[in-house]
């Protein structure tokens, strides 16, 4: 518990250190190239204006999504080797809510892999993890509407695909070593 | 059921995710600022603009060596969008961010079985090229 509560500190302070970094580099290049420095910081305040609106509506659904208590364990049981269209639906379904750091789901995959969940369905579900609905309305504003809605389509007919090539090579018993 | 309760908790932890996303965001959009600026310096040496099929490849193999928030990847292909890359690179770039994982590789093979994880990406990786080349033509046709 402690060392859970310690990686996620370290993990918060990465994120500062990181800013702190950045502006190292810009402070740097500064005493370099003033007018450089200079020109890119404006890029950036008129890029924080551009999607600060964005994320007042990213902001939203992430709290929406919050609100869905008990999507992990509901999961379980409906991605078996005889869960047929169902098992898909609930691996793209189930894939496309998840949120978080992927490495969060491996313990639920691992878990629901022991307990006869198909390799198919388990690609799937880390493929169809890419479609990120907060953060659709940001992809929609820097490519436009239309090409949202194309690549998020695409990405969720080819997470099944991936599933299936996947289980094609290395067979529906199990993961191998 | 929706409480106040439930719909306080939920708010705290989502003001938590944005805090612990806020550096991260702002420092992108710095770094994505000093790059867009030399886009057009390097396009001009050569380093691209080599048609769609190369830059594909070269965003594919950079967006799986990538790693962090998918939201990261629209940032940093939107801003190189305005600045001038081809839209095929740039979308081979966020399908590979999000789908090709390197760098968890191992966390995800020993979770998951090496054969499992390597075929899994090998296919992502892939699927990146043909996923971004059949959006684009889409898009255009």
């Amino acid at each position: 518990m402690a060392e859970k509560k310690t990686e996620k500190a370290r993990k918060g302070v990465g994120g500062w250190i990181f800013l702190l970094a950045t502006a190292a580099i810009y402070l740097g290049i500064y005493v370099w190239k003033p007018v450089y420095a200079e020109a890119s910081f404006g890029h950036f305040a008129k890029m924080a204006r551009d999607i600060a609106p964005i994320l007042l509506l990213v902001f939203v659904f992430l709290w929406a999504l919050e609100l869905v208590q008990g999507m992990k364990d509901r999961l379980a049981g409906l991605v078996g080797h005889d869960s047929g269209v169902k098992g898909w639906l609930v691996a793209v379904v189930g894939g496309v809510l998840s949120h978080g750091p992927v490495y969060a789901w491996y313990p639920l995959l691992q878990s629901l892999q022991k307990r006869g969940m198909r390799p198919a369905l388990m690609a799937t579900f880390l493929y169809a993890r890419s479609i990120k609905l907060p953060w659709l309305p940001l992809m929609a504003h820097y490519f436009g509407m239309g090409y949202m809605l194309i690549l998020t389509a695409y990405i969720a007919c080819f997470s099944v695909l991936n599933g299936w090539l996947v289980e094609r090579m290395i067979g529906s018993g199990g993961q191998g070593d | 059921m929706i409480t106040i309760g439930r719909l306080r908790d939920a708010g705290r932890k989502t003001c938590k995710t944005f805090w612990r996303l806020l550096p991260v965001l702002i420092g992108v959009l710095l770094i994505a600022s000093l790059i867009v600026q030399l886009i057009p310096e390097l396009v001009r040496l050569g380093l691209l603009g080599h048609g769609p099929l190369l830059e594909m490849l070269g965003a594919d193999l950079l967006g799986s060596l990538s790693t962090g928030q998918p939201v990261v990847s629209y940032l940093l292909g939107g801003e190189l969008r305005q600045a001038g890359i081809d839209l095929y690179a740039i979308t081979a770039f966020i399908v590979a961010w999000v789908t090709v994982g390197i760098i968890p590789m191992p966390a995800e093979a020993v979770m998951l079985g090496w054969r499992f994880t390597l075929v899994r990406n090998l296919i992502a990786f892939i699927m990146a090229i043909v996923v971004a080349w059949i959006t684009v033509a889409t898009l255009n046709g």
